[in-house]
């Protein structure tokens, strides 16, 4: 039952990282490879608020929203700048900064970490079926604030700027506004993801969120399918689950996530469930006759 | 409505347009005709706000506009059917339209807008669903003008709209365009096809080496034997 409960919470968790990285990178067409140092700077900050500053929960749980936030809003400033591939290489580097720093420096723990990090209680229940509760609610969320950014005006002209920043320009766009924007929404969910996860596993060390937890991130999307809500969705559940129930891949899932990334690519380069991926060209088939109302659907 | 002084512009060292000065009139269609290399594509750019001149001024209905970000500068209502990407590719003909109408906020509004530019385009309006890279290339200059009037713009600017059309097409394109004119749409034409162009501008200006160096109206223009020998092909 443990086992199961806290495989639910971390597949949450995760879900929700992938979404965060879907916003910047599916769209508004900024890839980033440092999405874990946002996720480290939400740990640390909701951790450190119950530690240093005996804050319950929530007030860390939100703080480490803001902050992380406040963080992206910062670090999208090089996206204005940059091209895509220096962006790239931009978002990697703060990443291993964002590591660095928490390594180093006495007061975030250094290299022994952080210890001892309460995980909250709710209703008097003496186990983790509320908080896991909880994680699920936080999944809705950034599901609903997903699915919202892309039925708006914002989620089109974040699309627009995707597409073509020039010709989103021209009609009137602010391209760094809305840039800046996708930075702050996609930190602060991987921020708030942090805090959930520094509370349940109750010790956080700078390893946890090294380089490659950015390309397991990256990962979830792209074998999902970019720019979907599905995709993320499926593709963090999928990556997450299957090397915890099997355990012989489990050793070897970096070098898994890694072979995906280049398959995907090769060969789906919409992921698994994209718009126009084998996939989900077999289920509309299957479930859509008419050529015309195909079109409706890919609208 | 347009007014340009004595712009400089450089890409490094290289000085791409020197000392170029014209103006746009209210109620009036403009082209700015030139070969490749002669600086059509900086001037646009400069326009539209993607470079910045090194000196001179841009003024747009009296207010200057020189170092206006590109975003501000569609509000005013400068509208531009730009050269390459000229559609959202991945998005479809309504949501190109409802992007183009991106400095109006009343829903009713946008529809309105759209509900006109498929009367004036029908072939539009049999795809509006579509997603516009699945259109042919004749299509996506349509919907790209289209976009641009989303706004009702005071200046429509075009820039090569006859690059990569079929000659029937181009022909096609330039009837739109001779429409839009008659029934009274301030616009720029910056091209390379000066044949076309003439037949639809009351005035024009040929650029060559970054320099503006003649300056007419359209009927002077096309009998005019240095434009002849130089772009109508004799």
């Amino acid at each position: 039952m443990d086992y199961f409960v806290s495989l639910a919470v971390f597949a949450g968790i995760w879900v929700v990282l992938a979404l965060s990285l879907n916003i910047l990178m599916g769209f508004a067409g900024q890839v980033s490879l440092g999405q874990a140092a946002f996720f480290a700077i939400g740990a640390y900050t909701s951790a450190l608020c119950a530690l240093k500053f005996d804050q319950p929960f929530f007030v860390g749980f939100f703080a480490a929203i803001l902050v992380t936030g406040f963080v992206g809003a910062f670090l999208g400033l090089p996206s204005l700048r940059v091209r895509h591939d220096f962006l790239v290489l931009a978002t990697m580097g703060v990443n291993f900064v964002v590591v660095a720093i928490f390594k180093y420096v006495d007061f975030f723990g250094g290299a022994l970490g952080l210890i001892d990090i309460p995980t909250p209680r709710f209703f008097g229940v003496n186990n983790d079926i509320p908080y896991l509760i909880l994680v699920w609610l936080y999944v809705g969320a950034a599901i609903l604030i997903s699915w919202y950014i892309s039925k708006t005006w914002t989620g089109l002209a974040l699309n627009a700027v995707r597409i073509n920043e020039e010709a989103a320009a021209a009609v009137g766009i602010s391209v760094p506004r809305f840039k800046i924007y996708a930075f702050i929404v996609s930190a602060a969910l991987a921020g708030g993801a942090g805090s959930l996860y520094a509370h349940y596993l109750k010790s956080l060390f700078p390893d946890n969120f090294n380089f490659i937890e950015s390309i397991v991130i990256l990962s979830m999307v792209v074998v999902g399918g970019v720019g979907t809500l599905r995709g993320p969705i499926i593709g963090a559940i999928i990556l997450r689950a299957l090397p915890e129930l099997l355990r012989e891949v489990h050793d070897y899932r970096f070098t898994l996530y890694g072979g995906l990334i280049v398959l995907m690519m090769l060969f789906q380069p919409m992921g698994l469930l994209g718009d126009d991926s084998t996939l989900m060209r077999g289920l509309r088939r299957l479930f859509v006759r008419k050529e015309k109302v195909d079109y409706e659907h890919a609208a | 409505m347009l007014q340009v002084e004595n712009l400089d512009v450089h890409y490094g060292h290289i000085q791409a347009l020197r000392d170029v000065s014209f103006a746009v009139n209210d109620n009036e269609g403009v082209a700015v005709l030139g070969a490749n290399g002669a600086g059509k594509s900086t001037l646009i750019k400069t326009l539209i706000g993607w470079n910045t001149p090194s000196r001179g001024r841009i003024l747009f209905d009296g207010k200057d506009i020189t170092r206006l970000p590109i975003w501000d500068r569609a509000a005013l209502g400068l509208a531009v059917v730009p050269e390459s990407g000229r559609v959202f590719r991945d998005l479809t003909v309504t949501q190109n339209l409802e992007l183009g109408a991106y400095t109006e906020k009343h829903r009713a509004t946008i529809q309105q807008r759209a509900r006109e530019m498929f009367d004036l385009f029908p072939v539009l309006n049999e795809r509006k669903h579509q997603i516009a890279k699945t259109l042919s290339g004749g299509e996506q200059q349509m919907l790209a003008i289209a976009r641009a009037l989303m706004t009702r713009p005071k200046l429509l600017l075009i820039d090569e709209v006859s690059m990569g059309l079929m000659p029937i097409l181009v022909k096609r394109v330039f009837e739109v365009i001779g429409q839009l004119r008659a029934s009274g749409v301030t616009i720029l034409l910056v091209e390379q096809n000066a044949y076309e162009a003439l037949q639809v501008v009351e005035r024009g200006y040929v650029l060559e080496n970054g320099k503006i160096v003649l300056n007419d109206t359209a009927s002077e223009l096309t009998q005019n034997p240095r434009v002849k020998a130089a772009y109508l092909g004799g």
